[in-house]
């Protein structure tokens, strides 16, 4: 996309496109209902204006152009739909049509629509809840909230995901087909599923994140189109929910941890673990802008668990160096997100920081009762978590075994060969370098 | 997660169902794969050439040396596979039970972890 200066122009309209896709897709559902279709229909409005606008020019009100192109297609689509129902009710001599129904239906409600108003923001958090209903699995979540409010098409999201474009294309139609047989409507959910709800909302923009950031398969350890688009959807979720602490924490955690983008991987493509960072390269901006929103939302707002690992990674982000990171703090926090939110994840980033405070051998105690976890037991990132805590312990050989345990069960081969390489180099004795015990397996 | 269901077999098998059968058994393949490729599981299922069609490259100084085979007689073989992905290990272990070959041979499980990206979105 940062191609050459000829192609200035597109990147802007791209983002014009995604700005305007969820609050047209909202005014498109709001008016005619019927999500599934009305996706479809706004799907190709933003791909005809892709291609007029670069050589046409952008109208003076983008929005209500992709609204009314939208609109024409939905109704030309409803109205071919309702025309071959009609023969084959005439055939069948069946009742009226359920599109007939629907629209009359929707009309109704129009007018309570039209006095509740609504807000862009609103709309794009309506949405978002749709697409992130708990009857959807997470990876049609996924998917469809990319689509539906990133506004990217269908091969975009399959690239994202490897995937061929028809897998992604079946995975997103069901995902639709499921939000209709639901019955869902285009309403904020009831006060008393809301917290629930948002909660399914968050977890879904930090798994796209997370997928951004590490991602799960493949010879790139990251895919940055994804973390940058979980982070501008977070960033408007942010802007509709000012006072959510927790929608705060999320976006700040995400800032802080994308801040070390550049300096996570070596020129290889290799990981470079946090110890090892060079600092100069995180960026500043992302920083600053974390480290406020956190601060923030601790001071004024219940504490959550997206606060504290924020609060954490402001921490790590406000150290000069790894050996002058408060590691006393970091303990604290990682004591505070266990009692709220208990997971071994968390246990296990505890130990890590409980090992840099008081020991190898303290933090190694503290991975016995994982071992006890259905959910972590073998899992790769215990396995290297106990690789590094066993060196720095100075116990070569069983080291060498966790990391090649670990080795086996990451399925990201950057993480594969970095662990590779660790276990190689204890292999002879006399390489062991002896600055190993500054470092640790932190990396995200 | 991606994975790739690997089902073995061999000519003494693939021989031993009589035609109708074999046709019942292709029909529930279809219908499996059918059902996945609706789900937005399935990235591509499969059917592997068999040993006759089989060649060997090695490359040797710098030229390509083909050789045909090799031909495995009593082993089995790798008949076909497919690729899917899914939400977890679970599910396409589901998948492989479902595949009416598990009934006679086995279906092999791996996970799929190198994969060329395209670029990036």
């Amino acid at each position: 996309m940062s191609g050459a200066p000829s192609s200035k122009a597109r990147p802007r309209i791209e983002d014009l496109l995604r700005e305007h896709a969820p609050q047209v897709l909202a005014a498109v559902v709001r008016r005619y209902g019927h999500f599934d279709a009305s996706e479809d229909a706004v799907q190709e409005a933003l791909l005809a204006a892709s291609r007029q606008w670069p050589t046409q020019g952008v109208p003076d009100e983008p929005k209500a152009w992709l609204i009314a192109v939208a609109a024409r297609r939905l109704t030309d689509e409803l109205r071919s739909v309702e025309a071959r129902r009609r023969r084959e009710d005439a055939v069948a001599n069946a009742a009226p049509g359920e599109v007939v129904a629907d629209r009359a239906g929707r009309a109704d409600r129009n007018g309570v629509d039209g006095v509740d108003g609504g807000t862009e923001h609103d709309d794009t958090l309506i949405l978002l809840f749709m697409c992130c209903h708990p009857a959807l699995s997470p990876a049609s979540q996924l998917a469809l909230t990319l689509r539906a409010v990133g506004g990217l098409s269908t091969a975009e999201i399959a690239a994202a995901f490897l995937v061929p474009e028809t897998t992604m294309g079946q995975r997103i139609s069901r995902a639709k087909q499921r939000i209709k047989a639901a019955g869902m409507s285009f309403e904020r959910p009831p006060a008393t599923e809301w917290a629930e709800r948002l909660a399914v909302v968050l977890q879904v923009l930090y798994l796209m994140f997370n997928e951004g950031y590490t991602t799960t398969s493949g010879p790139d350890l990251q895919r940055p189109g994804l973390t940058v688009e979980a982070i501008r959807l977070t960033r408007l979720v942010h802007r509709s929910l000012p006072a959510d602490g927790e929608v705060a924490g999320l976006l700040a955690l995400m800032l802080l941890t994308d801040a070390r983008r550049a300096a996570r991987t070596n020129a290889d493509g290799n990981l470079v673990p946090l110890a090892e960072q060079d600092r100069l390269r995180w960026d500043a901006g992302s920083i600053e802008e974390g480290v406020a929103l956190v601060s923030r939302a601790l001071t004024t707002s219940r504490l959550g668990p997206y606060q504290l690992q924020a609060a954490i990674a402001a921490v790590h982000a406000e150290a000069p160096s790894d050996a002058d990171t408060d590691w006393r703090q970091i303990v604290l926090l990682y004591e505070l997100l266990e009692r709220i939110a208990p997971n071994p994840m968390v246990t296990l980033n505890h130990a890590v920081a409980v090992a840099m405070e008081r020991g190898p051998r303290a933090g190694l105690a503290m991975l016995q009762s994982l071992d006890d976890d259905e959910r972590m037991r073998g899992h790769h990132r215990l396995e290297a978590v106990r690789a590094h805590l066993l060196e720095r312990a100075g116990e070569p050989a069983e080291a060498r075994a966790a990391y090649r345990r670990a080795a086996r069960r990451t399925t990201s081969l950057p993480e594969q060969r970095y662990l590779e390489s660790r276990a190689a180099r204890l292999a002879d004795p006399s390489a062991i370098d002896s600055r190993a015990d500054s470092r640790h397996d932190r990396t995200d | 997660m991606k994975f790739m269901l690997m089902i073995y077999g061999n000519d003494e098998l693939w021989e031993s169902f009589p035609e109708d059968e074999m046709r019942e058994l292709v029909a529930e393949t279809d219908a499996l794969n059918r059902s996945l490729q609706q789900s937005g599981e399935m990235i591509g299922a499969y059917g592997v050439g068999n040993q006759e069609m089989c060649k060997t490259v090695h490359v040797e100084n710098g030229s390509p040396v083909v050789t045909d085979g090799p031909y495995i007689e009593a082993k089995e073989y790798l008949g076909s596979f497919t690729i899917v992905d899914v939400e977890n290990e679970a599910r396409a272990l589901e998948i492989a039970a479902a595949n009416p070959f598990s009934r006679f041979g086995q279906v092999e499980v791996r996970t799929l972890m190198h994969e060329a990206a395209p670029p990036e979105l």
